[in-house]
């Protein structure tokens, strides 16, 4: 796991080489920092040592000239460090175009991935050389954190939130993949491989797995088994409900005046308590969902709600052979609130 | 160069605060300020190797890369019980509840500290909070890691949370009144003649640290009281699952634990500025600076919490800011450690054990303070967040900083607190084991921590291994360099040499009275007449600078490097 760098990790993300740049402009200085006032105290520490026990030397006065300059110069090298650092952190979080979307949940103690496409992993994640993968994801218990160091990137994973990150593989191979966030007894346990493939492998690898529902399907028949049907209609088109067509990304009018991008954790926050925050023309009539749908199954139905990208569309995803309505392959009951206080 | 006077200080007392009174009672009820910093020194003594056997079963348990030796649930309580002592228990209140509490009144020509009986309590409450927490340990321990993150901590775990709040909780209102104390006591009860100008660094960074003590352990409490009210009462604050919000911890408890860094390490800076000055007899380099770089420190510390939280799901805006704030947070640090490397400039050097402390708290300070930027820095964090890369980092300012500024400090003022020599041979060595085992714990740390291993693993994958071992070997080490001074300090107090009223020949005021002092500290109350530092007569002042035409006439006639 370790790149013909000594003490430099894999490589194998396109964000890889600007965070290594970074680190090594930030190694340079580092040293030449450290070297500087460990050469410059040496120096004097012989040069001025006492030669006689009860010698005084003469005071010297402090400079104001000297004192600028030993803070202007280190504070425009820091500087320089942090406008480099949030160029490529922008870079790093801001959601590319045209993402292949994972979903990912954490839970005590094993990552659950799914892909758009329906397949499941769990502590495995096998993705393409050279295709964007956003990963949208989520935590059904504490916080856990998704690490993947030959990739150099890091994000919590929060419960009740949706966090994404994206990244870009640019090398086959096996690569590590980390809980960073300490989430209880078996949290070093939490580990897991990050599997890159070239894409024509990758394809037969899709095809191969294809046996199971997308989440768009079962989120589908989620949508209709909930009920969530009556009031914002077969394909999201609205009625005494908001129109769900085309949500995410939009802006969204409240009826308190305030407005807000739709994201994930905006379409959670609806579902589990829907008078928190009310579409501008509509009633507090939605009952909540809060306990009923498992964190597997928001995902499910955000799933759904996404592949209604036009009021006229249809779900875009392949009808699994074999799923009936009401199994959702690898869900569980949502924790009880009182459940494990102590 | 002139030759030392030696400075004026009377004769031994034939009392003084050790033996004015006897019996295990006139220590328990004692006001003098002198005997209450004994007994923190004692307290933290004692949590320090409490903490130190925690690190010692980490570091073994860490020498191969399978869970081993320990059982998961046991190394997660290992790895926080070790940081909830040392921080808690021995970092915050080491160096301004001992030394400080010692040494405050002393230096600024006072008798006592303000308020005598509310330091006496400011004890008690330190002791029971720690008791409380030890009984956490013992009934079974806390596995939460020390930043106790909700809503692991609040719905999770299985473990003594509440009574390690509470133990925490209670220990902070010690940390509030020792704060209290030392702010009255400045303002109040300096000598006549002490002017702020002319206080010595050290107060200036405790009065920095007392600042943070009483703005921002409130925030904590709070915070800490929250967690157990939820943890107890299922009330929604933190969980999400209750309608709470887990960031919202995080920012609590940064707002007071980032400041917290804050008052371990100004105490010790404190102590490198009086080591710096005094070990070179000269003034400190731009002492108006380094005054003002505490309370700079003290200030944007408040304002930086939010690095810690780069990957938490903070907006990123957020980070923005405290990304910039967190480099301007660098500058006043960067200030100190040049002037104090100006100041041994044609200084008279010598090397003095407290003096090879200095030096090794000022080459790790940087190199801590340097890696600290890597953290800083949004896109690097990104990737070496909550990897060996932070404990690597963080050891280098608690460890490499407070710990190395608090052995130069007892060192130094030993002879003034017990009234004897330590031996100066074992006191050069142990500070020369301490700095390699250190190094060789924690520089691999580095490196493992950016090829990507992450803290508090119990396992870990084989490849990080080779690291391991050389940081286990480094622990021994710096454990047994810790051990010597434990064992000559306590064998001195009996059998050192008798020190003199003043054996490193200083004129700050504290040398100005007998070893040890007599319970009144002075025996008449001093006048101070002379600047911090003041070796010799301010008119014999040499002017540095990038040019020529900044030298004083009367120095004209003198090179300006090479000796006079």
């Amino acid at each position: 796991m370790q790149s013909w760098l000594p003490f430099m990790p894999e490589s194998a993300s396109t964000i890889a080489p600007k965070v290594d740049a970074l680190y090594f402009y930030l190694s340079g200085v580092t040293l030449f920092f450290t070297f500087l006032i460990a050469g410059v105290l040496t120096f004097f520490v012989i040069k001025y040592r006492r030669r006689t026990p009860f010698e005084i030397p003469r005071p010297v006065a402090g400079s104001h000239k000297l004192e600028t300059i030993w803070s202007v110069i280190p504070f425009l090298i820091a500087m320089s460090i942090f406008a480099w650092g949030a160029q490529v952190y922008f870079e790093q979080v801001r959601p590319a175009a045209n993402t292949n979307e994972i979903y990912v949940v954490g839970k005590q103690w094993m990552w659950k991935l799914q892909h758009s496409t329906g397949q499941r992993e769990i502590n495995e994640l096998h993705v393409p050389v050279g295709r964007k993968i956003k990963l949208i994801m989520t935590s059904e218990d504490v916080i856990h954190s998704f690490y993947v160091p030959a990739f150099r990137i890091k994000s919590d994973v929060l419960p009740g939130r949706y966090l994404s990150i994206w990244f870009e593989a640019t090398k086959p191979g096996t690569y590590h993949l980390f809980c960073a966030e300490y989430c209880g007894m078996n949290h070093s346990g939490m580990i897991g491989s990050v599997i890159v493939m070239e894409p024509t492998e990758f394809d037969n690898w899709l095809s191969g797995n294809a046996n199971q529902q997308a989440p768009a399907v079962a989120g589908q028949q989620l949508y209709e088994s909930l009920g969530c049907v009556s009031c914002h209609g077969a394909k999201g088109e609205g009625g005494r409900g908001p129109a769900l067509a085309g949500l995410f990304g939009r802006t969204v009018f409240l009826n308190n005046g305030q407005t807000l991008v739709a994201d994930e954790s905006y379409v959670r926050e609806s579902i589990e308590n829907p008078q928190a925050k009310l579409v501008n023309g509509f009633g507090p009539i939605m009952p909540t969902f809060q306990g009923q749908v498992t964190p597997d199954q928001l995902i499910q139905i955000m799933a759904f709600i996404k592949s209604l990208q036009t009021p006229n569309a249809q779900p875009t995803a392949p009808a699994a052979p074999g799923a009936t309505g009401s199994a959702v392959p690898g869900t569980n009951s949502a924790p009880s609130p009182t459940q494990n206080i102590r | 160069m002139r030759a030392i006077e030696t400075f004026q200080a009377p004769a031994p007392a034939k009392l003084n605060y050790l033996n004015a009174e006897y019996g295990i009672k006139s220590w328990l009820l004692t006001k003098d300020h002198k005997r209450i910093g004994l007994l923190y020194l004692g307290s933290v003594t004692f949590f320090f190797f409490l903490g130190g056997v925690y690190a010692m079963l980490i570091r073994l348990e860490l020498l191969t890369p399978q869970g081993d030796l320990l059982s998961s649930t046991t190394y997660n309580k290992v790895f926080t019980q070790h940081g909830i002592m040392m921080i808690f228990f021995f970092l915050i209140p080491a160096i301004p509840a001992s030394l400080g509490n010692f040494l405050v009144p002393m230096m600024i020509g006072a008798k006592d500290l303000a308020f005598p009986r509310i330091n006496l309590l400011s004890w008690y409450i330190f002791i029971v909070g720690g008791l409380i927490t030890i009984y956490a340990l013992l009934a079974g321990g806390v596995d939460t890691g020390w930043t106790f993150y909700p809503p692991y901590s609040t719905t999770s775990s299985n473990s003594y949370v509440v009574a390690t709040g509470v133990g925490i909780f209670i220990s902070g209102f010690s940390s509030i009144l020792t704060g209290l104390n030392f702010i009255v006591t400045v303002h109040t009860m300096r000598a006549p003649g002490m002017t702020w100008f002319r206080l010595p660094l050290f107060i200036w960074s405790h009065y920095a640290t007392a600042l943070i003590m009483i703005l921002g352990t409130p925030v904590v409490a709070i915070t800490i009281l929250l967690l157990a009210f939820e943890r107890l009462t299922n009330v929604g604050i933190f969980n999400p699952a209750t309608g709470g919000d887990p960031v919202l911890f995080q920012h609590l408890f940064w707002f007071y634990s980032h400041p917290a860094v804050y008052i371990m390490i100004l105490p010790g800076m404190g102590i490198i500025s009086e080591l710096i000055a005094n070990f070179s007899r000269k003034n400190i380099f731009g002492y108006s600076f380094v005054a003002f770089s505490s309370l700079a420190i003290a200030v944007f510390g408040f304002l930086v919490w939010g690095h810690h939280m780069f990957v938490s799901g903070q907006s990123v805006y957020a980070g923005m800011v405290f990304s910039f704030l967190s480099f301007a947070v660098a500058i006043p640090s960067a200030v100190k450690v040049f002037n104090w490397t100006a100041t041994l400039y044609k200084g008279s050097i010598s090397y003095d054990t407290p003096m090879l402390y200095a030096l090794g708290f000022i080459g790790l300070f940087t190199i801590g303070g340097m890696t600290g930027l890597f953290l800083a820095t949004l896109a690097v964090d990104v990737h070496v967040h909550d990897t060996y890369f932070i404990v690597a980092h963080f050891h280098y300012i608690m460890v490499g900083g407070t710990l190395l500024a608090y052995l130069g400090g007892l060192h130094y003022w030993w002879p003034k607190i017990s009234g004897r020599m330590y031996p100066e041979g074992w006191g050069r060595f142990s500070a020369l084991v301490v700095f390699v085992g250190f190094n060789l714990t924690f520089l691999p740390q580095f490196v493992a921590g950016y090829l990507g291993m992450p803290r508090r693993y119990h396992a870990y994958p084989p490849e990080f291994q080779v690291f391991n071992v050389l940081s286990s070997a480094g622990a021994s080490i710096l454990g047994f360099g810790l051990l010597i001074p434990l064992i000559y300090l306590v064998w001195s107090m009996r059998y050192g040499r008798r020190a003199e009223p003043n054996p490193w020949h200083l004129p700050g005021l504290e040398w100005r009275t007998p070893s040890p002092p007599p319970t009144e500290n002075f025996l008449a109350t001093p006048i101070v007449t002379w600047e911090a530092y003041e070796f010799a007569p301010p008119e014999e002042t040499e002017v540095v600078g990038v040019l020529r035409s900044d030298k004083n006439l009367e120095d004209a006639d003198r090179p300006i490097d090479g000796e006079p």
